[in-house]
Parts: C-alpha cells; sequence; structure tokens
C-alpha cells in the first residue's frame, strides 16, 4: 500500500480516444504506455518516478483487462533484466527508475541488453533526478546512453510532447533493435498539464504465446563471437535505422526565426525555460513564437549529423543549452561541423555555467551573454530581463541571511527512526562517538541536527558494505545502518551476506519500518500488511539467520529507548564474534496513520470505545533547556514563550499534530531528562465503569486539590 | 507567426512556498482547478522529492487565457527571479527564504505570507532562544514586496477546524490579484468535496483578514496585583511585601518584583517572599544604573534561583486542579471524555537524599550501603498516573512536604550557591556595574534536571569563574556576555570551552 490512493488517476488511466488527460507529467507517461499497447511493465520506485510505480499498482484492474503484466522490482537491476522479454519477442516493455542512482544499479542488464539487441520496442522512463529537489548525486544518465547504444529521447516538457515521445519510443526501438531511454526531468514529471487520449491498446503478442512457443537465436546471446559481432552491429546497422527514423519521423524539431545569424540548439527538457528567457529579453512570446531560430533536441542521442549541420550552416554563432557536465552534445557538434567544415561559431558551456541546474537566471545571463559575445548590436533591440540581484544585495534583504534558519527534510512526526537515533546518541554519550556509516532511505536523516549521525553514504542498501574496511581489531566497533528497502534491494547480500563470509565484527542496524517509507511507503517482502497482489510477510530475521548471522536482536517496538539503547550497548561491546544485527522494527507513521485514522474516527462515531494518547508538557514545569528536543526533533515538539517574566528561554511545547507515538516520554525516561512530559490518554466513548472510576477519583482528588488551593496565599 | 515582444500576452505567475507535510500542492491544484473551470491554461510544477519529509518546498504556478491563439503557450517550470505576481508562503520564514530566492520584488510581487512560525530544528534545539527574528522578515517583506499580506492563517484556519491551505486560498481571494470572483473560489473548494464546510470558513477568515486587516492589538492592560487566599495574617504581610515594592524600590522594578513576588509565595509562601525582597533590597540599595536595570535583573534572577526546582515543587504542579484542568484543555478533551494522565519520572538517590533533613541527607549521601540500597529500591523509571489515586496520593503527599523545604539538603546546598554568586555580584556594584548585571544574568545558565542541569551548573560555574579573570578590564561585561551566549549556543558547552580559551589568552 503506497503513501497515497491514486484511485481518481487509475480512472484517468480508462479516458478513451478524444478525451482530455488533465494530470501529472509521469501519469501522462503512464498512460501513454498503455496507449502503445505495453506488453509489461516493471520498476523500482523512487522519486521523481514513484507515481508511475504506485498508480499501475492501484490499477491492477485496468492492466488485467489489457492482459499487461506489472511487477514491482526488487531493484533497478531486475527490472531493467524484465527487458529480456522483448529481446527474442515483439512484446513491448517498459521499465522505469530514478537516475542516476538506478541507472547505475540497473547497468549489468542494461549493456547486455543493448549488447544484444531488442525485438520488441523496450523503453526505459528515465527520472532525471538533477537539480533542485534532488536527493541524490548529480550525474547525467547521458553519459550512460553513450557508452551502452542506447537511445536517448529528453522531450519538451509539456504533456503532448512527452506522451507523443513515449508512444514513438516503441517504434524508435524497433526499428533500430534498441533500446531506448525517455528521460524525464523532475520538474517535468510533476508538471500538470492536459492532452487529448487515445484509446488503449491490449499488447498484439501475449507473454503467454511467446512462453509457450519458445524461440532462441545464439547470435542475440552476449558471449563470443557474438558480442564481437553485437558492437560492429550497433554500428553498422542499429545506429543508421535510428537515425533515419528520427529524420523520417521529424522527432527533433526546428523553429524558425527572424534573425537567421543565430540559432539555439538545446535538449528538448530545456525549452521551456530557454523560451521564458528568450521572452524576457524580448526575443519570443508566450506563444512559441521566436526571434532566434531554435533546434530542440527531443532525442539526445544520437544526434543527427545532417540536421545539425543544416541548421547551422550560415549562421555565425549558435549557442548550445546543455544542462549538466561534461558536455557531451556540445562537443558532438564541434565534431560534427568540424567533420562538415562548417565556420559556425558554437558557444556552450561558458556562456552558461559547465555544472548545475539552469535555472530561469542561469539562461537569461546565458543567452545575453551569448547575444553579446555573437551579435552586440542585437542587444539593443533586446528588452532588459528582470534582474533581482540590486535587491538581494541590498541591506534589507542580506540582514535575513543569518536569520532564516534552514529547512532540510527530517524525521515526520511520530517516525518510529527517531527513538533509534535518540538511542544512539545516548550510547554514544556513555561509548564515545562510533564511525557510523549511513544509507540511502528516511534514516539518512539522522544526518541532520538535531541527531548529527552519520559519516557517509554508498548508496542503496551498501550501508553494511561500507563499514567493511572497519573490520579489523579495535577498541571501537563500526556501526551501520540500513533500512528495510535497502536491506531487499541489496543489503541482504552485499551487507549482511558479506559481513557474515567476511567475518565483521560490527554492528548492523537494519531499520525495518514495513515498507521501502522514502519512495512512498510501497509494499516489500518484509511488509506486514497483506496484499493481494504480492507475497509479503517474510520476516527479515529469517533471512539473515538464512545467510549465517547469529547474534541477531529483534526489537519490536523502537519506541522503546531504553531497550533500544540497551541493545546497541550490549551489540557494541558483547564478547561474541561475527555481525551483530539488531533489526528496528516499527511501522512508517505516515503509512500508520494513514491506515488508522479513519478506522479510529469511524469507531468514535459508532460509539465504540477509544482510547487516543497524545503527549504535553507542563510549561510550568519545563526550564527551558531543551535537552528533549536535542534527543527528538519531532515536528510536534517546539518551543514557545512561556508568558512567564522570570523564564527568559522559552519552554518546550507539544501541538495537536502529536500522534502519541511516545518517543518523548520514553526519551525523557531513558536520558531521564526532566518530569515535564505527560501523557494524556484522551478516551472516546467511556464505558459507564470508566465514568464510575473517573468520578469517584475525581471526587476525591478534587475534594484534596481544594482543601489544598484554600490553603493557597497566592498574588493574581 | 511574429512574436509578440511588446509582452502583452503574459501569465499569471503564482510561487507556492509550503513545508513538507503542510498541503503546499493542495493550494496550487485549486488554483489551477480554478482556473481551468474559467476556461484559462493552467500549469502547475513542484521538485517535492525528500522535501516532502518536513523540508522547505516550493510550488509554481503559471495561469494564461488561451484568447484566440491557435497554439498552445509556453509555460515556464520554474519561477524566474524578479517575474513574480504572487508568493504565497505558508509560513514566516518561508516568505523570508522566497525573499532571499529573488521571487519577491518590490514592482510586481503580492506576498501573501502566514505570520505564524514553525520552528525549525535549529531554532528549537539551542539551550537559549534559538528563534529567528520574526521582525526581520517582516521588514524585509514590507521592502521587497509590492504589497504584503500577513495574517496567522494557520491560527485561523485550526480556529475553523480547517488546515491552512483553505485560510491561505481567502486571503488570494481577498487580495484581489486573480482576475477571478469569489464565488469561482469558493465553487473550487466545494469541487474538492473534502472538508467543505470548515475549508469554506476558513477561507471566509482569509478573505476577510485581507479586505479588513485586524486592528493592532491593544496594549495589554497591567492588572493590579491582587492577594488571594491563605490566612488574613498571611495576605497582610504580603500587602505589605506588595507596599514595599511600591515604596522602596524603583518603580521601573515594579511589575519584575510582584512577579517575583506571585512566583516566592506560590513556591513557599509569604514568609520566603520577605526574603526574597530583603536579597534584592541589599543589591538595589547600591543600584546606579541607568533604568535601573541592575535592580530588574536582580527581581528576576533572585526569584528564578531561589525557586529552584526540586521534587516537592514537581509534586505540587502535577497534582494542582488547575494544572488538571489545563491537560484537558490541551488535548481538546470535553465533558465526553475521560482523560488518563501518565507522568515520566525517573528518581535518582540523589534527588531522594536532596529530600531528607540537610544531616540525614549528607549522612545517607556518605554511604555506600545506604545509598546502594535506595539505588536498588527507588531508581527506576516511573510511569505515575496522576489521575489515579494511587498515582496522585503519593505526589499530593510529597508535595505537601512543603512547610519542611527550608530544612532540607537541597535547600541548604542552593542557598549556598545563591550567597556565592551574589557575593560575586555585589562586589562588582560600584566597581563595574554592567559587569554585576551580567554575572546576574548568568542564573539562566543554571536549569533542567538531572544530567541536563548539573551541565548547566559547570557552564554557570565556568562562565561566571572567568570573571576573576576579567575584573577590571573595560570589557569584562561584554566577555561574560560573550561566554554566557556561546554557553547557550550548545549543549556540551564546545562553544563555552572555545571562549574561554580566548578569554585565557587576553
Amino acid at each position: 500500500m503506497a503513501e497515497r490512493s491514486f484511485a481518481r488517476e487509475v480512472e484517468d488511466l480508462r479516458l478513451g480516444a478524444g478525451e482530455v488527460f488533465r494530470g501529472e507529467g509521469i501519469l501522462a507517461v503512464t498512460k501513454a504506455l498503455l496507449q502503445s499497447g505495453v506488453g509489461y511493465v516493471a520498476g523500482y520506485q523512487g522519486a521523481p518516478i514513484s507515481h508511475l510505480m504506485d498508480v499501475l499498482a492501484d490499477a491492477q484492474g485496468i492492466l488485467g483487462e489489457l492482459g499487461v503484466h506489472f511487477e514491482s522490482s526488487a531493484s533497478e537491476a531486475a527490472a531493467a533484466s524484465t527487458l529480456a522479454a522483448s529481446v527474442m519477442y515483439p512484446i513491448r516493455g517498459a521499465v522505469t527508475w530514478k537516475s542516476t542512482a538506478g541507472t547505475n544499479v540497473a547497468c549489468d542488464a542494461l549493456s547486455n541488453l543493448a549488447s544484444g539487441g531488442v525485438t520488441g520496442g523496450a523503453v526505459i522512463v528515465i527520472g532525471e533526478d538533477y537539480g533542485e529537489g534532488s536527493s541524490i548525486m548529480q550525474e547525467r544518465t547521458h553519459a550512460f546512453a553513450m557508452k551502452s547504444q542506447i537511445w536517448l529521447l529528453d522531450p519538451r516538457p509539456n504533456l503532448e510532447s512527452i506522451v507523443s515521445l513515449t508512444e514513438q519510443a516503441f517504434e524508435l526501438s524497433e526499428a533500430s533493435n534498441t533500446p531506448v531511454m525517455l528521460e524525464v526531468r523532475i520538474r517535468a514529471c510533476h508538471v500538470h498539464g492536459s492532452f487529448i487520449a487515445k484509446d488503449n491498446r491490449k499488447p498484439p503478442f501475449a507473454l503467454s504465446k511467446a512462453l509457450e512457443n519458445p524461440v532462441r537465436d545464439p547470435g542475440r546471446i552476449v558471449l563470443p563471437p557474438a558480442s564481437f559481432v553485437h558492437e560492429q552491429e550497433k554500428i553498422s546497422r542499429r545506429l543508421p535505422a535510428a537515425i533515419t527514423f528520427i529524420r523520417e519521423r521529424g522527432l527533433n524539431e526546428t523553429m524558425p526565426g527572424d534573425i537567421p545569424e543565430l540559432g539555439i540548439v538545446m535538449q528538448g527538457g530545456m525549452y521551456n525555460g530557454v523560451m521564458r528567457a528568450l521572452k524576457l529579453l524580448g526575443l519570443a512570446d508566450v506563444w512559441g513564437a521566436t526571434r532566434v531560430p531554435l533546434h530542440v533536441l527531443n532525442v539526445t542521442y544520437p544526434l543527427v549529423p545532417e540536421d545539425l549541420v543544416a541548421f547551422c550552416a550560415g549562421k555565425s554563432a549558435v549557442l548550445v543549452v546543455e544542462e549538466g557536465q561534461p558536455e557531451f552534445i556540445e562537443q558532438a557538434l564541434n565534431t560534427i561541423l568540424r567533420r562538415a567544415d562548417v565556420q559556425t561559431r558554437i558557444h556552450g558551456k561558458g556562456a552558461l555555467p559547465m555544472a548545475g541546474e539552469y535555472t530561469a537566471m542561469a539562461l537569461i545571463d546565458g543567452v545575453r551573454a551569448f547575444v553579446t559575445a555573437a551579435m552586440p548590436a542585437l542587444l539593443e533591440e533586446m528588452t532588459p530581463p528582470p534582474d533581482p540581484r540590486p535587491l538581494l544585495a541590498s541591506a534589507v534583504v542580506q540582514a535575513l541571511a543569518p536569520v532564516v534558519p534552514p529547512r532540510p527534510p527530517s524525521f515526520c512526526t511520530g517516525c518510529p527512526e527517531r527513538p533509534i537515533f535518540s538511542a544512539m546518541t545516548l550510547v554514544q554519550q556513555e561509548l564515545g562517538p562510533h564511525h557510523i556509516a549511513a544509507d540511502i532511505g528516511c534514516h539518512l536523516f539522522s544526518i541532520n541536527p538535531p541527531f548529527n549521525l552519520g559519516t557517509t553514504t554508498m548508496g542503496y542498501g551498501l550501508g553494511a558494505s561500507s563499514a567493511a574496511a572497519f573490520q579489523v581489531k579495535a577498541k571501537k566497533r563500526s556501526i551501520s545502518v540500513m533500512g528495510d528497502g535497502g536491506f531487499w534491494h541489496n543489503g541482504l547480500l552485499n551487507g549482511v551476506g558479506n559481513a557474515v563470509f567476511n567475518k565483521h565484527g560490527g554492528v548492523v542496524v537494519l531499520v525495518d519500518n514495513h515498507y521501502s517509507a522514502a519512495t512512498g511507503g510501497q509494499d516489500i517482502l518484509s511488509s506486514r500488511a497483506d496484499n493481494a497482489t504480492r507475497s509479503t510477510q517474510h520476516p527479515i530475521e529469517d533471512a539473515v539467520r538464512g545467510v549465517g548471522a547469529k547474534w541477531v536482536r529483534r526489537i519490536d517496538r523502537t519506541y522503546d529507548v531504553a531497550r533500544m539503547r540497551d541493545t546497541l550497548h550490549e551489540a557494541l561491546t558483547t564478547e561474541e564474534a561475527g555481525p551483530k544485527i539488531i533489526i528496528a522494527s516499527s511501522e512508517c507513521m505516515l503509512n500508520r496513520q494513514r491506515r488508522e485514522k479513519p478506522l479510529f474516527n469511524a469507531a468514535v462515531k459508532r460509539g465504540e470505545r477509544m482510547v487516543k494518547p497524545r503527549f504535553g508538557v507542563d510549561e510550568d514545569i519545563c526550564t527551558g533547556d531543551h535537552a528533549c528536543i536535542r534527543l527528538s526533533g519531532c515536528p510536534s515538539l517546539s518551543v514557545k514563550d512561556s508568558g512567564d517574566p522570570l523564564k527568559e528561554d522559552p519552554v518546550a511545547a507539544i501541538d495537536n499534530s502529536c500522534v502519541g507515538c511516545g518517543n518523548c516520554g520514553e526519551v525523557s525516561e531513558a536520558a531521564v531528562l526532566c518530569p515535564s512530559f505527560y501523557r494524556a490518554d484522551v478516551v472516546h466513548n467511556p464505558t459507564r465503569w470508566d465514568v464510575f472510576k473517573a468520578g469517584i477519583r475525581t471526587a476525591v482528588i478534587s475534594w484534596l486539590q481544594r482543601r489544598r488551593d484554600a490553603g493557597r496565599l497566592a498574588l493574581a | 507567426m511574429t512574436p509578440d515582444v511588446q509582452g502583452i500576452d503574459r501569465p499569471i505567475t503564482i510561487a507556492i512556498m509550503a513545508m513538507g507535510g503542510q498541503g503546499g500542492g493542495v493550494l496550487a491544484d485549486w488554483i489551477v482547478d480554478m482556473a481551468e473551470h474559467g476556461g484559462w491554461v493552467a500549469q502547475t510544477t513542484s521538485v517535492p522529492g525528500v522535501a516532502q519529509r518536513t523540508g522547505a518546498t516550493i510550488y509554481y504556478v503559471e495561469l494564461i487565457r488561451p484568447e484566440q491563439r491557435n497554439s498552445r503557450p509556453v509555460l515556464s517550470l520554474m519561477p524566474v527571479p524578479g517575474d513574480v505576481d504572487i508568493v504565497i508562503a505558508s509560513e514566516l520564514m518561508e516568505a523570508g527564504r522566497a525573499i532571499q530566492r529573488g521571487l519577491v520584488t518590490p514592482d510586481k510581487t503580492t506576498l501573501i505570507a502566514s505570520s505564524h512560525r514553525s520552528l525549525a530544528v535549529t531554532e528549537k534545539a539551542k539551550p537559549g532562544d534559538g528563534r529567528a527574528d520574526s521582525a526581520a522578515v517582516l521588514a524585509s517583506a514590507e521592502e521587497a514586496a509590492r504589497r504584503f499580506i500577513h495574517a496567522d492563517m494557520q491560527a485561523m484556519a485550526e480556529g475553523q477546524g480547517s488546515v491552512i491551505s483553505a485560510s491561505l486560498f481567502g486571503a488570494l481571494a481577498g487580495s484581489g490579484t486573480l482576475p477571478f470572483a469569489r464565488e469561482a473560489f469558493e465553487e473550487t473548494i466545494r469541487a474538492s468535496g473534502v472538508g467543505v464546510n470548515a475549508s469554506l470558513l476558513a477561507f471566509g477568515s482569509g478573505f476577510a483578514t485581507v479586505q479588513t486587516p485586524a486592528p493592532p492589538a491593544a496594549a495589554v492592560a497591567v492588572i493590579p496585583a491582587a492577594v488571594q487566599g491563605g490566612t488574613p495574617r498571611e495576605q497582610a504581610e504580603l500587602a505589605r511585601a506588595l507596599h514595599l515594592v511600591a515604596a522602596e524600590f524603583a518603580p521601573e522594578a515594579g511589575e519584575m518584583l510582584r512577579a517575583g513576588l506571585r512566583r516566592m509565595v506560590d513556591y513557599q509562601d509569604v514568609a520566603y517572599a520577605h526574603a526574597y525582597l530583603d536579597r534584592v533590597a541589599a543589591l538595589a540599595a547600591r543600584d546606579a544604573t541607568a533604568g535601573h536595570i541592575l535592580t530588574i535583573e536582580a527581581a528576576r534572577q533572585i526569584a528564578v534561583a531561589l525557586s529552584y526546582d526540586d521534587v516537592i515543587r514537581v509534586a505540587d504542579l502535577k497534582t494542582r486542579g488547575s494544572r488538571f484542568a489545563r491537560v484537558r484543555g490541551e488535548v481538546l478533551a470535553t465533558v465526553d471524555h475521560v482523560v488518563e494522565t501518565t507522568e515520566f519520572m525517573h528518581p535518582r538517590v540523589q534527588e531522594i537524599c536532596a529530600t531528607l533533613p540537610a544531616r540525614l541527607g549528607r549522612a545517607v549521601e556518605g554511604s555506600a550501603v545506604m545509598t546502594g540500597l535506595l539505588r536498588r529500591v527507588f531508581e527506576h523509571s516511573r510511569r505515575v498516573r496522576t489521575t489515579s489515586l494511587r498515582g496522585f496520593l503519593p505526589l499530593y503527599l510529597l508535595a505537601g512536604l512543603k512547610p519542611w523545604r527550608r530544612r532540607l539538603l537541597r535547600h541548604e546546598r542552593e542557598m549556598a550557591h545563591v550567597e556565592a554568586w551574589l557575593d560575586l555580584v555585589s562586589a562588582q556594584i560600584g566597581r563595574d556595574d554592567r559587569l554585576a548585571v551580567e554575572l546576574l544574568k548568568c542564573r539562566r545558565l543554571v536549569k533542567g534536571y538531572s544530567d541536563t542541569h548539573a551541565r548547566g551548573a559547570s557552564k554557570f560555574d565556568r562562565v561566571t569563574g572567568a570573571a576573576a579573570l576579567l575584573a577590571g578590564r573595560a570589557d569584562a561585561a561584554d566577555w561574560i556576555r560573550r561566554l554566557r551566549d556561546a554557553a547557550l549556543a550548545d549543549e556540551d558547552g564546545t562553544m563555552l570551552d572555545g571562549a574561554l580559551r580566548t578569554v585565557a589568552t587576553l
């Protein structure tokens, strides 16, 4: 079960020819896959393409009707391998993941797939996680396409273009027997727009038909001598076929303009940004008309030399707008023009920054720098673009620099991972700082305040293996952290198996929140819920014991901070050999709330006795030292003015977003903090016995309270 | 087609600054739905990613009327700094962030911000007051925006049982910056079908706040101190203390002294209040500072020092009737609910010994056998249910030890600490009054319970200890202030250690 329900979006997948689809870019891709007669879809969730996976997971009905096989793959490597079905059979397949993180994982399969080539259209939907909003290292997928000879599409970021390119990607793949990547950037994945839908198509060649009538061709298998033939074939047959298809279909677009001396060549994904920059400079309008001719590469690999030569010939200068580094397209264009002996000057990196996202300001500055260098006379006809820099340099805005605090992502209210790191902090207070190898997942937020724990992150499920070098004799042990998502993606073998085999002595904390939580709460092997279409409830403990781990502790309530702390302490100090595996397990609070809140409210409405716990702080007992916050960082635990002139520092306060997870009380107990915290259990629809009991207690207690109050001298 | 380079056709550009989990996407979707319903072309984008987990994030919307053109508009997927018509910030610091990003400019931007604060972890975690200065953002916003609309949209929404998207949507409608009528906004909320009534009420509040901004808050009237409870003799003694404050202290210090008296009688009794006044008076008599800041600070800090947080105080506060009522209010319990309250206690041997008569306490502390025994019997985490008689009565009885407090070991130690501190202060009065004030303020370092308290006390000792090195220097007071700020900046005292090393080199 994913974090969000996609019931409405699933209905959008049913839209027929002529109807208007309104929605997100990545959902438009999903619809385009069904319109293309795709036979199977696989992938690994992750921003910005999670919604493709989530909506298909909720769309079992439609997939069943169409006969489309859908898999939530164990990893991107598994997803990429799925495309093997299109090698021998005319079946279209699509896979998806976030890139370059996922492409790195998928590479083994991708290289083999690209070597032998495909028969049915094989499309890889790449969520290019680059620039603002990205959560991974900043690299380009472009390099992967080039090294393996996989074609790379980079459509203009509007739904019509994205859908049209998705459909044609399959045809290109089939025409050139080559897998095709469809690169969609973060903003394009999340852009809301519309397009005119077509009917969904049933795959013309069923997977069952292939399974029942297998065919083989050793020439498609990657083993010498075929592998040598494949490389030649890529160059002699598949590349020309692709270029012919791209030209015939006009996949790349040229927009004319009245300044023929100049031109701009750009990745399709850059089009809207470039157009806005041109508009603000007075060189284009919002309806797509431009004064500078444009050549838009909806296919960024391979390039089509003839088209580029034709566009550039006769121009004095051309600007290449290519986001990221290194500048593959710019280098290739220079080579193409040199070979054709075209003397047009190429501007690119230099006018534009070599590294980093091409923001609006970068593009405006880049185009201006290009015009200044290539055709200064044009500057007079241009309009001055908006420029907030003088304002930003002013004292009144500069004064904000020390004021506005950073707001990095963090653990949600009630997150079960918070107490794990509270406990780790407490253990380190006792045993001193340790080397902590972090992993990918929500638990990586431990590196931010207030915990500031973790030294490296090497990849998804690689937490344990990234501590491998530290398995030496020393007075301290390494601690590594890994989530359940990472564990099943990679960590079972490369982390735990590796640690058992190499006789590691370090501590491995497996954070089991019952989902792949960071990517949106998708089910995985060890998820506890029943899932109609997947096999779940396979305990992590069985798996680690299965690969030979002996020292294994399972904590089924991470909020028990004292137990968590003591278990970590034991793991760090025990004499026992081998890796010390701690499985810290509690359900992701986002998912739990989503599941339980409606049930709770419904039960209250029905009149059932329900108890809702909530935490609070007695503000007159709190002294404003904020030790509790340094061990928690919960969004619902904040500070406020005490209203008491004698208390200079704000006191702790818990707001009504508190979900009553219990961490506050447990931390204050385990760390012996202070007695300010209380838990209030609010009993809805109390039974007669509840009311009777409370009545008696209240009678006695309030009599005692009144008695004491009467004697209490007060200054109101 | 020739481009319309005059820029007549220009989309309306809107940036929404939000925090993950706050529903910024809902607001963006409402704007899009409304515009599309009105026949406009609308585009929204976002880069949520990991920011969905409580981080800062931004949604960007462009709206344009398709007019008679037969081509589709090319809309931007990201805001252009300096070219944003409307910025909606769902929290005040996020408004500041928008200004820093150049999204708010005086020629174009209407900035609609909720003035409430959702504190970032770095603000909350400081041992002192790490909260960012809201006034700086308000001042920048007035300068940077063409029009700046701000109100506590969060409280407005919560007051109607709704979420902030609704009140912000109302403020957007009220601002009149979009060419849609109020009905179109409200129809959009109705069409969304979730929590419609509450959303419409919050929308109405947001709308109204722009149309008729709330009048500036009236100055809080000073309520004359009224004496309540106790015996007539105690009341008379307290009245005498109030009279002393009025007659013998500088009027500037009156308010703080009355706060001190209030705390003293609440903490102990009226005799304790007089003892407090005597201690303050001893310093105040020699106060030659402008505005009598020495007296004011003495009134505050001595009150804090005398009302040290011991187990009797905690038990007293936890068992009061007013506290029971406050808890019910905080958890929004109504008469139909039963509320059970659980306290998290962790008594330690130190606290038990400190709650014994001074001589006995010292004897027990000195005996390894006794402390070992006490540790085994008492030193466990305890969850005390104060709404049950079994949990309430022990605390109630503990609070009843108040009359004996002055004979207990803890009191003896606290008073020794207070004497030493006030001697240090007193020695500087007349010599370096600013230093005396700064030394008074150092009491702020001692707070918290158990380990936190011990760390605070150690910081207090180190900072006040530096006074000996610094006394006589013209900048001694500034150094003590710097040391205190350093001590409040982090928990371990790393900053303080660094600052102390600097002091040692002076």
